[in-house]
């Protein structure tokens, strides 16, 4: 378990105060950035990337 | 079904059951095959919140059974408290994925309309549900956030029937009313998807919506 922590640690050293961005009044913490910019990449990629198995799918009423 | 018997007929069980058949026939609520437009990834976001949400509900089940001791002290309530947080977020990530697919695709079309709000409501409610979470971590975060949110609250006048410093409120409000509020919402939410059906894509609008049960 120990170990896991070790690796954890070195990947994402939480022990300080969090990032923040500021633009004019907005403000808003580097992590939640991240996240809003992985969901738009999500919504982005789902629209365009097929299904897996879809041309094996027999069945559908349309 | 249908009696020679009009008293049968008559009886409250008997209209009812007839009403919700109607409403909703078997074959809708629990279909064979889906419209092949319902093959891409865009509409796997609505089910992933709604496994995300079970996963809440059913970690959240086992702190109740616990308790703050347990899920601040020992490794397995680490774990636990752990999954609830992240199915939290796992959920709030989803359902906005979800929220803009519906929303770019216009899904209130075709009478959906009441599917669109009760999904609007549900964001909404799980919004407070997420904050009721929050400031009842009883850790030094959810003092931060109750001491700071009491004011937002208290300039709307809302402070003397909803207050985030009193810790018993927020923890009832969080593992009783919101989640009895979002399984219904959710619930009917997810009755009339199936009722409607999906929402097609605006290449196939012009595609009878009907046959999609």
């Amino acid at each position: 378990m120990a170990v896991i922590y070790g690796l954890l640690g070195a990947l994402f050293n939480l022990s300080h105060p969090g990032h923040f961005i500021s633009w004019g009044w907005i403000q808003i913490s580097l992590a939640n950035l991240i996240v809003i910019i992985v969901m738009v990449v999500v919504f982005l990629l789902a629209m365009v990337i097929p299904l897996p198995g879809k041309r094996r799918r027999r069945g559908g009423s349309q | 079904m249908t009696t020679t018997n009009p008293e049968i007929d008559r009886q409250l069980t008997t209209r009812l059951r007839k009403r919700v058949v109607a409403w909703l026939p078997p074959d809708k609520l629990l279909p064979d095959t889906q419209p092949n437009y319902v093959s891409s990834w865009i509409y796997v976001f609505g089910v992933t919140t709604l496994v995300a949400m079970v996963i809440v509900i059913a970690t959240g089940c086992v702190l109740a059974i616990n308790g703050p001791q347990w899920w601040h002290l020992s490794s397995l309530g680490h774990f636990v408290n752990s999954m609830h947080l992240w199915s939290v977020e796992v959920f709030f990530f989803a359902m906005i994925v979800h929220l803009w697919g519906k929303f770019f695709m216009a899904a209130w079309r075709g009478n959906r309309a009441l599917t669109w709000i009760t999904g609007g409501v549900t964001f909404l409610a799980s919004i407070l549900t997420g904050f009721t979470g929050y400031v009842s971590q009883t850790n030094f975060d959810s003092q931060w956030i109750a001491t700071q949110a009491k004011d937002g609250i208290n300039s709307t006048g809302g402070g003397a029937y909803f207050n985030p410093l009193n810790t018993g409120q927020m923890l009832m409000w969080h593992i009783v009313l919101m989640p009895l509020a979002l399984c219904v919402i959710v619930g009917f939410h997810v009755l009339l998807v199936r009722h409607r059906g999906v929402v097609p894509p605006f290449a196939d609008s012009s595609q009878p919506t009907e046959v999609n049960a």
